[in-house]
């Protein structure tokens, strides 16, 4: 996931010139709490069905998307203009793979769900193990098979996504966006900021052609195949699993393109690139969840 | 003892960054201090909170019958007290007391990320604001436990989507904490901290921010599918479509054991630091404290099912469960004999902060055991939701989580105000805790083994005598924390007797070396780490 030039800068626990980077008091955060709380007010109307109206959820959305801007924008500035030091550069490189574990836990809940449905409730109810009296007395006639959606066959029957279709491009898209974006990562350590530019906005199109495929595979898996989050276990873990990746994508797709654009703005320095290097370990981090996704989901 | 003159680079003058003036200076701080001191404020907010809520438990359960409320309010009161003592009382304290101690103790000017410390303190208020918004819907709060097991809360009504998202609020609130003190500990020690001479509270804090990264996600994870499962028509939780409710049980204890560490390391973390101070003696065996709390950590991942003996699992699993939780007392057992070496032979003083220490080893000890016996998969069949689980979980929680940060209080708000708290008071208010702790939940023992059921409004009439010594221990306990509450506001405004710097005379760490009250940037260059101010960590730092 590091890429090498995270891993060798300096290890200083002195900061340079002998001070610490502390920034200014800032109300960004608390706005932004502000913000998502009422998302979550406007999401409640939504899911309990009571009408609030456009403005919260709009409202919401924008003002917390502004100030993730405004924040942004404004550690951005502080970069440029020479405020840190390399132990904010440290701070930051640990900050953003510390949150990577943490993201790589939140995938790893569903992954276990889909493992325990097909290793355990599916047999169990089948009438493997110690379950038999659930079997024989409700569901004497369920079989352990996969894909499934259930005893009581949730949602009618379905088909389900090939492997070696949209899905088998999909993998190829990604696999090869982190080539670019590598590709992209050299060229700017050799301070060719062209070819880095240009090889940026190949890795955000190979994002949005993922992204256009994936949405493709959504609407044949609803309108044709019938397979959606109805469809039992299998439709929860495939929609969960491949939903929340795709979300992820999306940012991390934005994220490239921020960065591409910063990069036409003549930000970072061939040896001091931070924000670079914090998006490519995510997309890095997409593309392995990708990789589970296609051989668990998909493929077995 | 040369501990004054390395403190001469302090400067609390520094106008650019003083605090700005009003409620803004509170909304727009970026300050460790101000945070830590938010983070604690709003903690033991908190505490009085969810105290009022298992004052409305324990007045039910006066008598048997039902008194006072209805049953299903009864059940919010269980849930809501539960979600409120550990999310918002006991984890927003520990994180409070990381705020102000830990850039102190490793020697720095701030937690790394200033700005994400200020994001994670603000959520809570909000998280906390929508989950206790649900009691005065029409429908009501959660009922169906903390642990928010399916299919019964799902069963909630209006409400349901607030307890989510506030979870999915308190896991940000965790995780932005947990990795800003995890970055701080690895990257922002001064010069000569190396990590095995640090301070331990900085190292169970570290550990237990691992623990928080790792785990506060599943959670997550896991409310999730309890969301899509009742708006979006997914089946995790649904047998007819293939899934299964116990697979909630599993993802949401992957989480919870690993959290009940999480309450108590930084604990074992204040306790470690103030025994050595009060006997005046170096910790017996730092090393081994260090590697016992990170077994503890690692073990606290593969015995999550003990939580779930009689939910039908495999025997396989029954006994890998049972025997992987009883290893747990091999390091617990290690930490709890080297806090009673570090005593032994010591000279010893009680002051406040030390007479909460040596409760916290003697009555967290008797949870421990008591824990030991629940981890027995065919004696747990008889205990599983008795008042035998809520006397154990309560022993570890109260007189040793919630009494270590009592304890921790009152060593550091010298430090923190410049002013000592009342001595006599303090331990008028420690020997009521603890006299009233154990009148609250050691009948809860009894009334366990002798079969009474947890989480119910009503009981079988034999149970009513312990039933009314633990409401009245209760109560007690409720009343005597406004002494600390009063003895804390004393030093908060300025009215007591003025601390020194170093304070305790048995105290070493570089938080000693700055004045009482400490400087609102306690170190703008790194400090240099004398030999002395590891002395109660090492032996070997003296012979230098």
């Amino acid at each position: 996931m590091a890429t090498p030039a995270a891993v060798h800068t300096d290890h200083a626990h002195a900061p340079a010139g002998g001070k610490y980077f502390v920034p200014e008091p800032s109300a960004w955060p608390f706005v932004l709490t502000f913000a998502l709380v009422i998302c979550i007010i406007a999401g409640w109307g939504y899911l309990e069905e009571h009408s609030l109206g456009p403005v919260p959820a709009y409202g919401g959305a924008a003002l917390a998307i502004y100030i993730i801007f405004r924040w942004v924008r404004g550690v951005c500035l502080e970069s440029e203009g020479g405020l840190y030091n390399t132990q904010v550069g440290m701070t930051y490189r640990m900050g953003m793979a510390w949150f990577i574990f943490s993201e790589v836990m939140f995938f790893a809940a569903f992954f276990g769900a889909l493992w325990y449905a097909r290793e355990m409730s599916i047999p169990w109810l089948s009438g493997e193990g110690a379950k038999l009296s659930t079997h024989t007395n409700l569901w004497p006639g369920f079989e352990n098979t996969w894909p499934t959606n259930g005893p009581a066959q949730l949602g009618g029957k379905f088909e389900t996504v090939g492997a070696w279709g949209l899905p088998f491009i999909n993998t190829v898209l990604l696999l090869t966006s982190g080539f670019t974006l590598e590709a992209a990562h050299h060229a700017l350590k050799e301070n060719h900021r062209k070819v880095c530019i240009a090889w940026m906005w190949v890795t955000v199109a190979l994002g949005c052609l993922f992204l256009y495929f994936q949405v493709t595979e959504y609407v044949h898996a609803f309108h044709e195949l019938n397979l959606t989050m109805h469809s039992g276990v299998y439709g929860s873990t495939f929609f969960m699993l491949t939903g929340f990746h795709g979300f992820h994508v999306t940012l991390g797709t934005l994220m490239l393109a921020i960065i591409a654009v910063r990069l036409m703005l003549g930000h970072f320095k061939p040896d001091s690139h931070f924000g670079f290097e914090g998006v490519a370990w995510y997309w890095h981090f997409v593309d392995v969840v990708w990789i589970g996704l296609f051989i668990f989901v998909y493929v077995a | 003892m040369a501990h004054t003159d390395h403190t001469t680079h302090l400067h609390d003058d520094h106008a650019h960054h003083g605090p700005e003036k009003g409620i803004m200076r509170w909304i727009k701080t970026t300050n460790h201090k101000d945070l830590g001191t938010l983070y604690l404020v709003f903690a033991f907010t908190m505490f009085f909170i969810g105290g009022l809520m298992s004052l409305v438990i324990r007045a039910e359960l006066f008598h048997p019958g039902l008194q006072f409320v209805h049953p299903e309010f009864f059940n919010s009161m269980t849930t809501l007290h539960a979600l409120v003592m550990i999310f918002g009382g006991v984890m927003p304290a520990f994180t409070g007391l990381a705020n102000w101690m830990v850039p102190m103790q490793i020697g720095c000017s701030d937690l790394a990320l200033p700005r994400i410390n200020n994001w994670g303190f603000w959520i809570l208020p909000f998280a906390f604001a929508l989950l206790l918004s649900t009691l005065f819907m029409p429908s009501g709060g959660p009922a169906g436990g903390w642990t928010m097991y399916p299919p019964l809360v799902l069963q909630m009504g209006e409400g349901f989507p607030f307890l989510i998202f506030a979870v999915h609020l308190m896991g940000i609130s965790s995780i932005t904490g947990a990795i800003n003190v995890a970055v701080t500990i690895l990257n922002m020690r001064a010069p000569g901290m190396t990590l095995l001479k640090m301070p331990l509270f900085c190292w169970t804090w570290l550990i237990t921010a691992y623990l928080l990264i790792a785990t506060m996600p599943v959670l997550a994870g896991a409310v999730t599918m309890l969301l899509t499962d009742r708006y979006f028509g997914t089946s995790f939780f649904t047998a007819s479509g293939g899934g299964d409710p116990v697979l909630f049980q599993h993802v949401f204890w992957f989480f919870g054991h690993p959290e009940v560490y999480i309450l108590i390391l930084p604990a074992f973390g204040v306790v470690s630091t103030i025994i050595p101070t009060f006997a005046r003696k170096t910790l017996f065996g730092y090393d081994s404290m260090v590697y016992a709390t990170a077994s503890i950590a690692f073990l606290s991942f593969i015995v999550w099912a003990h939580h779930m003996f009689t939910v039908g699992m495999p025997l396989a699993g029954e006994l890998f469960f049972m025997f992987s939780t009883m290893l747990i007392a091999v390091p617990t057992g290690v930490k709890v004999f080297n806090w009673v070496a570090t005593m032994w032979r010591g000279s010893m003083t009680f002051e406040t902060p030390m007479l909460f220490a040596v409760a916290f080893v003697f009555l967290f000890t008797i949870g421990g055991f008591s824990g030991l016996m629940l981890a027995m998969a065919p004696v747990d069949f008889q205990y599983h939701d008795t008042y035998f689980v809520v006397a154990h979980f309560h022993y570890v929680l109260v007189p040793g989580a919630v009494f270590s940060i009592l304890a921790g209080v009152y060593y550091w708000i010298p430090k923190w105000t410049g002013r000592m708290y009342s001595e006599f008071w303090g331990k008028t208010h420690f020997w009521l805790s603890a006299v009233f702790i154990n009148i609250t939940f050691f009948p809860q023992h009894f009334l366990g083994l002798a079969g009474m059921q947890r989480r119910v409004p009503d009981y079988a009439v034999q149970f009513t005598d312990f039933n009314e010594i633990s409401t009245i221990g209760a109560f007690g306990f409720f009343v005597s924390q406004f002494i600390f509450i009063f003895n804390m506001l004393r030093c908060m405004s300025k009215s007591g007797v003025p601390a020194t710097d170093r304070v305790w005379e048995g105290a070493h760490g570089l938080e000693w070396t700055v004045p009482s009250p400490a400087p609102y940037h306690t170190f703008e260059v790194p400090p240099y780490v004398g030999d002395d101010e590891t002395s109660n960590l090492h032996d070997t730092a003296k012979a230098h």
